[in-house]
């Protein structure tokens, strides 16, 4: 570790870092889909036509790292709650982190098929 | 060296103490960080303990309405097969929905903003650089927020 960093590394950091990085990328999502949600002001023709894109198996794919995304923000955000608030949370951070990482696997498998069945339907016929 | 009681400098008197006690043959130093009458209002108040826990609060409240939205939007039924205008025009039917997306949108908007803010703070180390992203994200915020808002309450199923 070079000296003079603020930067410890292991768990609370990393986890620090990715909370930022998908932080950032779902608020960017956020406003383009605002946009493409005020198409439904426009015409319904134009609105489906956009969300037809949604349904084109590789945004489906970035679909599911938005889900990846979103998911575990919300459970580490919920981590850095019981962090901040629960006495006890700071000494239990790194076991409320794998605990995180765990249940956030578990739902990622559950949202494979509900996510990307629509892409795997397209791409190889139902 | 005198060892009369003018004080040393740096040594002010404490307010409502004399310089020198009984019990304190010391000249008593006033704590750095006191807040005493002559102490000017704090300039600052207390916008970023505010912005704390408004990050907290509102992401508690974002776990379920995000996480409720995905499930309806890309689980249930169908998953993201069944979305377009119809599906649309039959959520927005009800003011539920409506207020569950009308108060995502605020949230979220809110709480990205601000999250982006800490992060222009953190690593844009030019005053000019971070007035320029701040003012370009609040830009971005409040005519997004405004564009969703005008959305949810102008809709309107028979557009065509």
């Amino acid at each position: 570790m070079p000296a003079g960093t603020l930067y410890r590394g292991r768990e609370g950091m990393w986890s620090w870092v990715a909370h930022r990085v998908t932080g950032v990328l779902i608020f960017f999502f956020l406003f383009v889909h605002v946009l493409d949600t005020a198409l439904v002001r426009v015409s319904p023709e134009d609105y489906d036509k956009v969300v037809a894109t949604y349904k084109t198996p590789i945004v489906a794919l970035l679909e599911y790292g938005l889900v990846a995304a979103i998911l575990f923000h919300a459970l580490n955000g919920l981590r850095v709650i019981a962090v901040d608030f629960w006495s006890k949370g700071p000494r239990y951070q790194k076991q409320m982190l794998w605990t995180v990482v765990g249940v956030w696997v578990v739902l990622m498998a559950g949202a494979v098929y509900p996510v990307l069945g629509h892409a795997a339907r397209v791409l190889f016929g139902s | 060296m005198s060892t009369t009681e003018s004080p040393a400098a740096g040594v002010g008197p404490v307010e409502g103490a004399p310089l020198f006690d009984v019990d304190n043959p010391a000249p008593l130093i006033e704590a750095p960080r006191k807040r005493t009458k002559k102490t000017p209002r704090s300039t600052r108040g207390n916008f970023e303990m505010a912005a704390w826990l408004f990050m907290r609060l509102s992401g508690v409240v974002l776990v379920v309405l995000v996480l409720g939205h995905l499930l309806i939007q890309l689980v249930l039924d169908g998953g993201v097969s069944k979305i377009g205008f119809a599906f649309v025009a039959g959520r927005w039917a009800s003011p539920f929905w409506q207020v569950w997306d009308l108060l995502m949108l605020w949230l979220a908007m809110l709480h990205g903003a601000n999250g982006l803010r800490t992060i222009i703070n953190d690593y844009a180390e030019r005053a000019n650089t971070r007035l320029w992203l701040k003012g370009l994200l609040y830009t971005a915020t409040v005519f997004t927020i405004l564009l969703g808002s005008l959305v949810i309450f102008t809709f309107d199923p028979n557009i065509r």
